[in-house]
């Protein structure tokens, strides 16, 4: 079978050494990992050639016209940010609020939370 | 029908709506950008010069020389800050050392007060900063710094103020002469009828007087670049050095600034554009080659801003002010170069002589006030005036520019004064706000919010500097889609 | 005149830390003064993460990281000014501050500390030609304007600097719909944290441009389009490299400034290099009894570096307290090859507020791999191999007591090593 082989690169972020690590992927499937210097940098590489996670931090209204920051209270899928912010652009909060207050839950269908990063009086 | 239409709102037209507005007239002055002082008059060297510059005989020298000695007044008057720091002019070799010989002369014929040849020795005591290879210099002890907006400002302010109507955002697009007698102004808003029209409209005097069927000549804009330096340098020099002038220019200069800042420039190139205000890395390098000649140690990691202005020479090398010949009633005030800003108030008073020549009667007001409201302004008071102050009005006590020290109140006054800031350079040039080492940084966004909740208008709505210079683009995604209330849980 | 025991100038994150840390010492007397009207300086806008990890053990977005240290201060009893100004600082420690409930407020101190923070460099100071239209703004602007006053600045953007905050509103306004064309950055590596670059450009395909710049600025109204070239080594712009950018905003993250005009004005020896205050071992300043910590001592990337500089600014405070301002002297600590600066600038072994004391430098570029020495008159007392070093990331080191006994100088030297590590690039 001669199936294609996809390499990717991936900057680690894990520790300040910002390794580059090379994955090489053949039928969706990890097939070698090089450049990294410990374990962390695989898994890291790992996840982010099979499913990118990131925390979104955006802001939401408040009922008085001012905004709310707030953050997805888990990483969510890379893929998700756009549609999550969009979802987001017309939730309007109503204070009072908490921070770590969930004001949004299952943000674009992933089950996350989101929640205020500072309370509002 | 109105007396008098003032063209520009330029130093020049505001001093001559200033004078005018002493008699029983109706006057109008149009300036087509979003405020006045914003052409030729916000951007140049700040210098009210002694006069032994010009070639004697001509308008330059003697309007320069008589302009000199009337800033003390206007500037108490209108509470404008003046500073008559004197001037130098410095050799560095021989052949500059006769060019001082000259100047002295010139500045004799053309009545200058005061100017000495002072040998190397005095001059570096007076001037430590200045190098060290300089020979004498020529001391010009009448020359003072302004700030040519604040003033242009408060002219139009006292101008308003004694009943001058001033239009904003009022380009001139054509003059028609509609019988004997009588002028016909056109905005694209609005004709204004008139029995004399003043051309000071810098820049554009040539397009201007085409536009009426006056005289024609030509006026090329002429490019001078600027580097302004950290307060905390101010004190590098103590008054305006000059290096030898040229044939078209006083030269790259270092200028104390009377808001406690200094700068270097202006080099001089012929452009094309009227508004090509760009400043130039060529430009940047030249005049820092040129100031390092007078003052070798420039902290040149000091610098806030850079800028340029256009310069208005005429073709024919001296001021052009008179009645037109062609269009009765019609006045040019043209070709105002350097030295226009030092000249302005006595460019005012010819074109008052010339009014009367032409038949309008000039009758005093009974109520004209020369004095303009005092302007508060924080950053100069004792702490006694300013407890005071903010005891009347807390908004006195917020300051907004932490640079400049400007508090909110400052700014709601430079908003409702008359000829009042609509825009964010407007707000700058009355209250220094944004003008100091953060450019602008930390105050903008809430010298935007005063400016939208006084005028009543939408953030986005504000403008640097007038129409199509809008500072925001839009609002967040939140408040574009919007969806219901989530009560939080 | 009120008389007080300890004022901090600056409510951001190192003034909060630093009353946190002062009322845990057992001082009485704190008051915070701040000129917005919340307190958290500039970590309110900063809505997102990273904040913390040092400090929390947990990332935070910095208005977590700020409400946290507000809560704690507010427990502590703490008392905070809000809407005040400061407008004059002495040498003998009087404050003149102004807001526009109580008008003027002086106040006599007996310590200060300072933690007025940093502003950002603008277009004048980094002398970018071209016109003058509206369009341009500083990153820290921006960030403003998106995240606390709700608006977008523009649609279509260049970056000009690749400094965190500059990164951050890459991200921020690809976000909210913006199109960022290009991060410029003149230097041949980027000035941000290595997460910020793939978090923040690379996560969107925003083409970071090393070792190059804006040489032009166009629009006379407002921005219509950069003109960007490659640099040389000189960094000097190859103008055949040049090519136009239309966009209707610049942003510029070019660097921060310590905001020293206070300290200035109360004669207080500044730092050329870092921009700041010259300290000793307990972060105080060349007048007694004035101390500072964070970005307006020198400027930092991680906040909570700036805490833990805070914390011992106010260990620094109660130590001066309990002796009284008895004067000391000091040897002097420089930086050598390879940095460009080290904190503090000169220290006292004997009056150490603790057995360790820290030590703060930035490296002049970076180096996979480097040696630390420390030498003292006698030579190298102590070296540190260290691994991927950056100037945009700070190098922090303890020298315990032992190893400083009667030293009279110190300097500090960074040398890439020779044998370089692996590095598939």
């Amino acid at each position: 079978m001669s199936a294609t082989t996809e390499k990717r690169r991936v900057t680690c972020i894990v520790c300040p050494s910002g390794c580059r690590i090379n994955v090489e992927i053949e039928g969706g499937k990890i097939i070698e990992i090089s450049g990294n210097q410990c374990k962390r940098g695989a898994d890291y590489a790992t996840t982010e050639v099979t499913q990118p996670m990131r925390v979104l931090t955006t802001t939401v209204r408040l009922e008085n016209g001012r905004l709310l920051p707030v953050k997805t209270s888990h990483p969510i899928p890379k893929a998700l940010l756009f549609d999550a912010i969009k979802e987001l652009s017309g939730v309007v909060v109503k204070p009072p609020v908490k921070m770590g207050q969930v004001v949004y839950s299952n943000v674009a269908g992933t089950g996350v939370d989101v929640v205020a990063t500072r309370s509002w009086d | 029908m109105v007396d008098v239409v003032i063209i520009g709102g330029g130093v020049v037209g505001c001093m001559i709506a200033r004078e005018l507005s002493r008699y029983q007239l109706k006057t109008v002055l149009l300036e087509k950008e979003d405020d006045v002082a914003s052409g030729t008059s916000k951007a140049n060297s700040a210098i009210v010069h002694a006069g032994y510059d010009p070639k004697p005989g001509t308008l330059k020298a003697k309007l320069n020389v008589r302009g000199n000695p009337l800033f003390d007044k206007i500037c108490s008057e209108l509470d404008v800050p003046f500073k008559r720091i004197g001037s130098l002019v410095v050799s560095l070799t021989e052949e500059e050392d006769r060019v001082l010989e000259e100047l002295l002369e010139r500045g004799k014929k053309n009545g200058v007060p005061g100017l000495k040849i002072i040998n190397r020795e005095e001059l570096l005591k007076m001037e430590p900063n200045v190098n060290k290879k300089a020979r004498a210099a020529l001391y010009a002890p009448t020359a003072g710094i302004i700030c040519p907006y604040e003033l242009t400002i408060a002219l139009a302010e006292n101008a308003c103020q004694n009943g001058v109507e001033i239009k904003l955002n009022s380009k001139v697009v054509g003059i028609k002469v509609v019988n004997n007698g009588e002028l016909a102004v056109m905005t694209p808003t609005e004709t204004i009828h008139t029995r004399y029209v003043i051309n000071a409209a810098g820049l554009y005097a040539d397009e201007i007087s085409k536009m009426a069927g006056a005289e024609e000549y030509r006026i090329t804009p002429r490019k001078g670049e600027y580097l302004l330096f950290d307060k905390r340098f101010g004190n590098i020099v103590n008054r305006i050095i000059f290096p030898t002038p040229s044939k078209i220019s006083k030269g790259i200069l270092v200028c104390p600034t009377v808001d406690g800042n200094f700068f270097i420039g202006p080099n001089s190139n012929d452009v094309t554009e009227k508004d090509d205000v760009a400043v130039t890395p060529e430009g940047i390098e030249e005049i820092i080659k040129g100031a390092q000649k007078l003052v070798p140690e420039l902290p040149l990691n000091h610098v806030i801003t850079s800028f340029a202005g256009l310069r208005a020479v005429s073709d024919t090398d001296d001021f052009i002010i008179g009645a037109s010949k062609k269009v009765r009633g019609f006045i040019n005030v043209g070709g105002i170069q350097s030295p226009g800003l030092s000249a302005a108030p006595a460019i005012a008073e010819m074109v008052l002589e010339i009014l009367k020549e032409e038949g309008l009667s000039l009758k005093e007001k009974r109520d004209y006030n020369p004095e303009r409201p005092r302007v508060y302004k924080f950053r100069q008071m004792n702490n006694e005036e300013r407890r005071e102050l903010i005891r009347k009005n807390p908004a006195y006590g917020r300051v907004i520019c932490r640079c400049e020290t400007v508090t909110e109140g400052e700014i709601i006054d430079a908003i409702r004064r008359p000829v009042g800031a609509r825009s964010l350079d407007a707000v700058k040039r009355r209250t220094r706000a944004g003008m100091g080492r953060c450019q602008g940084g930390f105050c903008s966004p809430r010298v935007i919010e005063i400016l939208s909740r006084e005028l009543g208008i939408s953030p986005l709505e504000i403008t640097k500097c007038g129409c199509g210079s809008e500072i925001l683009k839009g609002r967040t995604k939140e408040f574009i889609e919007t969806g219901g209330v989530v009560d939080a849980k | 005149m009120q008389n007080r025991e300890l004022v901090i100038i600056g409510g951001g994150p190192a003034g909060l830390s630093a009353a946190v840390e002062a009322r845990r010492l057992g001082i009485e007397d704190v008051l915070v003064i701040d000129r917005e009207s919340e307190p958290g300086g500039i970590l309110k806008q900063c809505i997102h993460t990273g904040f913390g990890l040092h400090i929390f053990k947990e990332e935070l977005t910095g208005p977590e990281y700020a409400e946290r240290f507000i809560r704690k201060a507010e427990a502590l009893g703490v008392e905070i000014m809000l809407d005040t100004m400061v407008i004059e600082l002495t040498s003998d420690r009087r404050i003149v501050a102004v807001n526009g409930r109580e008008g003027l407020v002086e106040i006599q101190a007996k310590a200060i500390i300072l933690a007025m923070g940093c502003r950002e460099r603008t277009r004048g100071a980094i002398k970018i030609p071209g016109f003058r239209p509206a369009g341009i703004f500083t990153a820290g602007t921006a960030q403003r304007f998106v995240n606390i006053e709700g608006y977008m600045p523009g649609c279509e953007i260049v970056i000009l600097g690749s400094g965190d905050i500059g990164l951050i509103m890459a991200r921020r306004l690809t976000l909210e719909g913006a199109k960022v064309r290009c991060v410029v950055e003149i230097m041949p590596y980027s000035n941000g944290l290595t997460r910020n670059i793939v978090q923040c450009l690379e996560d969107y395909s925003i083409p970071l441009l090393l070792k190059h710049t804006v040489v032009n600025i166009h629009g006379k109204k407002r921005v219509e389009g950069v003109t960007i070239a490659e640099v040389d080594d000189e960094m000097k712009p190859i103008m055949e490299t040049a090519q136009f950018i239309p966009c209707d905003t610049l942003l510029l993250s070019v660097g921060l400034i310590p905001e020293n005009e206070l300290s200035r004005m109360a004669g207080i020896e500044i730092d050329d290099v870092t921009g700041g205050p010259v300290v000793n071992q307990r972060l105080e300043t060349s007048v007694p009894g004035i101390f500072a910590c964070g970005n307006v001592l020198h400027v930092h990337d991680l906040v909570d570096f700036v805490t833990q500089e805070a914390m011992e600014a106010a260990r620094g405070v109660a130590s001066y307290l309990a002796d009284g301002g008895k004067k000391y002297d000091h040897i002097p600590v420089t930086a050598g090859e390879g940095l460009r600066y080290v904190l503090p600038q000169r220290i006292n072994v004997e009056a150490m507020t603790g057995e360790k004391q820290n030590f703060f430098m930035r490296c002049a570029r970076p180096m996979a791999r480097a040696r630390l020495y420390v030498e003292s008159e006698r030579g190298v007392i102590e070296s540190r191999l260290l691994s991927h070093v950056k100037p945009s990331e700070m190098i922090s080191i303890k020298l315990g007591r032992d190893e400083l006994k009667g030293v009279k100088m110190l300097k500090f030297i960074l040398q890439e090593e020779g044998d370089k590590i692996e590095c598939n690039d």
